[in-house]
């Protein structure tokens, strides 16, 4: 290839843009966790009630940011999302069921192995039951949102019923392993440790996500699909392939997030799923639908605000994160982060 | 005189109750430039995104290269090697110009795994990207937006380019940039379909002309040909190039 052979002979004006980074939703989690300080109170109750919403914002996170992306990819509203959630759980009550010899050993090492084991046993299981469930309940349906909302509804409670008929319909205990048991002190303040490895988990699956997104060329394809797939196919990808992957992952992630979630609860209801299912829509709207950021930052101020209000004011704690989303759409009525999606 | 490289004949194109093409056809020889022209809503989009595959079409046939494309999936005839840029431009504002360039890359994972001599020949006909180049693409001016596009689709040698309108809304400087390269592209040997309103511009550029109207070609010649018979533009496009002088 050579270099042209005719000079470009007026060039475009080049004022270099100025990059300005959106850093306003990224403050509102520090903004919320110093607003709640002198309401709470106490510094010690404040850090204890801030890494329990942390954790259980880090839980919702890791179960969320699948659906943002499958809604944001192809449009697909997939209200059966919490199917994966509830069998992930159970599926931990079945393999450390199998491994109690381990769990209440108090070798750190013995723990760490089984919790490891159930996870990946949840996620192998929910990605491969995601498989089926893209094929059969999703696919038919593409571009259909109404179809969509009634079917993975349908979907849903299938799934539930199945799972009743699998592990039965009552609660199963999932005890955390002995090393995970009990707090550590930080001053006077009592932080329990599962909630601190739910956090570090958390930022790891964040960072993971971030870093394909970014840093590798399927993530590439999927922030380019959210934003605009029918290019993305111009260019000569098949995004269909695409969003099965990301459908896998993200079944996966909610069996993670299950299995994390159902330890915090330290038991397991066949209605877990459907339960949080309202929380998850919550956390992607105020994050803006197909943002994995804005899933991130809705997810912890969900978790924050959660326990603040439910230590505050418990009945405000009802309807406080609807209240969270009304506000953040008067806002931003796209959420924290618009994608401009075309 | 030899097949061309593509081909349409009798297309129709639905999208839901609307009959848009009313049986095009179009030629696109080898190595030419072939514009596209015609008023607002002749069907010149519309043809351009069936040969895509982006609307299937429902009648009529697309032969690239020989085979017939009007079935196949979008992904399918990029691959074949059609390079696309639609009239929106299509740029991923989200990501960078480079980001923008590597998914257009079709056979480079990294930015160090792209052809460094194609890609310098690409900076020099827009020099923009190379200095934006880590910037995000939305950021860009809508010029540099339009050069974006284009420099995308060439990023990697293609066979055909279809190009939707890329004068629309750009300051005469920088439409002057476009016809120069353009003109490099032509020299080049790429074949292109270039879809226009902008008379003045088609006209400097075209090898070939069709003009559409109603969802059907109802002229096709050489553009010399029309540039020059001021009559015949004005009853196809009801204009007279010298109005645009």
């Amino acid at each position: 290839m050579t270099t042209p052979s005719e000079t470009v002979a007026v060039q475009a004006p080049e004022a270099l843009p100025v990059v300005r980074t959106d850093r306003l939703p990224l403050l509102l989690v520090p903004a919320l966790a110093l607003l709640a300080l002198p309401f709470v109170g106490s510094f010690s109750t404040w850090v204890t009630l801030t890494f329990a919403g942390l954790a259980m914002g880090m839980i919702i996170f890791i179960i969320a940011s699948g659906l943002t992306l499958v809604f944001g990819l192809m449009d697909v509203l997939n209200f059966g999302h919490g199917v994966f959630i509830t069998l992930g759980a159970f599926m931990a009550t079945s393999v450390l069921g199998l491994m109690t010899a381990w769990t209440v050993s108090g070798s750190l090492l013995l723990n760490l192995v089984a919790v490891l084991a159930a996870m990946l046993v949840a996620m192998t299981v929910a990605g491969g039951v995601g498989v089926a469930y893209e094929r059969l309940i999703i696919r038919p349906v593409y571009g259909q949102p109404l179809k969509q909302i009634l079917i993975t509804m349908g979907g849903m409670i299938v799934g539930e019923e199945l799972i009743k008929v699998i592990w039965g319909p009552q609660a199963r205990p999932l005890l955390l392993p002995t090393a995970f048991q009990g707090s550590i002190l930080m001053g006077d303040a009592a932080v329990e440790k599962y909630r601190i490895i739910a956090v570090v988990l958390g930022l790891l699956v964040f960072a993971a996500m971030a870093w394909v997104l970014s840093r590798t060329k399927a993530g590439l394809l999927i922030r380019a699909g959210v934003q605009d797939r029918e290019m993305v196919e111009s260019l000569g990808y098949r995004i269909r392939r695409l969003f099965i992957g990301v459908f896998i992952v993200g079944s996966a992630l909610a069996g993670l997030g299950g299995v994390m979630w159902g330890l915090y609860q330290q038991s397991v209801i066949p209605q877990l799923g459907s339960q949080v299912n309202v929380l998850l829509f919550i956390v992607i709207i105020i994050g803006g639908m197909g943002s994995v950021t804005g899933c991130f930052i809705g997810a912890l101020l969900v978790g924050l605000l959660g326990n603040y209000t439910g230590f505050l004011a418990p009945k405000v704690a009802l309807f406080s994160n609807i209240l969270l989303m009304v506000i953040v759409l008067l806002w931003r009525p796209e959420g924290l982060y618009s994608l401009g999606k075309k | 005189m030899s097949e061309p490289l593509l081909k349409l004949e009798g297309v129709h194109t639905h999208i839901g109750a609307y009959h848009i093409l009313h049986g095009v056809d179009l030629q696109v020889a080898q190595g030419e430039l072939t514009v596209l022209l015609g008023r607002n809503g002749a069907g010149k989009t519309t043809t351009l995104r069936t040969i895509m595959g982006l609307w299937q079409a429902s009648q009529g046939t697309i032969h690239f290269e020989g085979t017939d494309i009007a079935a196949k999936p979008t992904p399918e005839i990029a691959q074949s090697g059609i390079a696309y840029v639609p009239e929106n431009m299509g740029i991923f504002s989200d990501l960078t110009v480079a980001e923008n360039f590597i998914l257009a890359a079709r056979g480079s994972r990294r930015i160090e795994d792209m052809d460094a001599e194609r890609l310098e020949w690409v900076f020099g006909l827009f020099p923009a990207m190379k200095r934006f180049w880590q910037h995000p693409a939305g950021l860009l001016s809508g010029g540099q937006k339009q050069m974006l596009a284009v420099a995308r689709a060439i990023v990697e040698p293609r066979k055909l380019l279809l190009i939707d309108e890329p004068s629309k809304g750009l300051a005469p400087a920088i439409i002057q940039n476009m016809i120069v390269a353009f003109r490099e592209l032509k020299r080049t040997d790429t074949t292109i379909l270039l879809v226009e309103q902008n008379f003045n511009f088609a006209r400097q550029l075209g090898d070939q002309v069709a003009v559409m109207d109603g969802g059907r070609v109802v002229h096709a010649g050489t553009m010399a040909a029309l540039a020059e018979d001021e009559a015949l533009q004005q009853s196809l496009l009801g204009l007279s190039l010298a109005a645009h002088q």
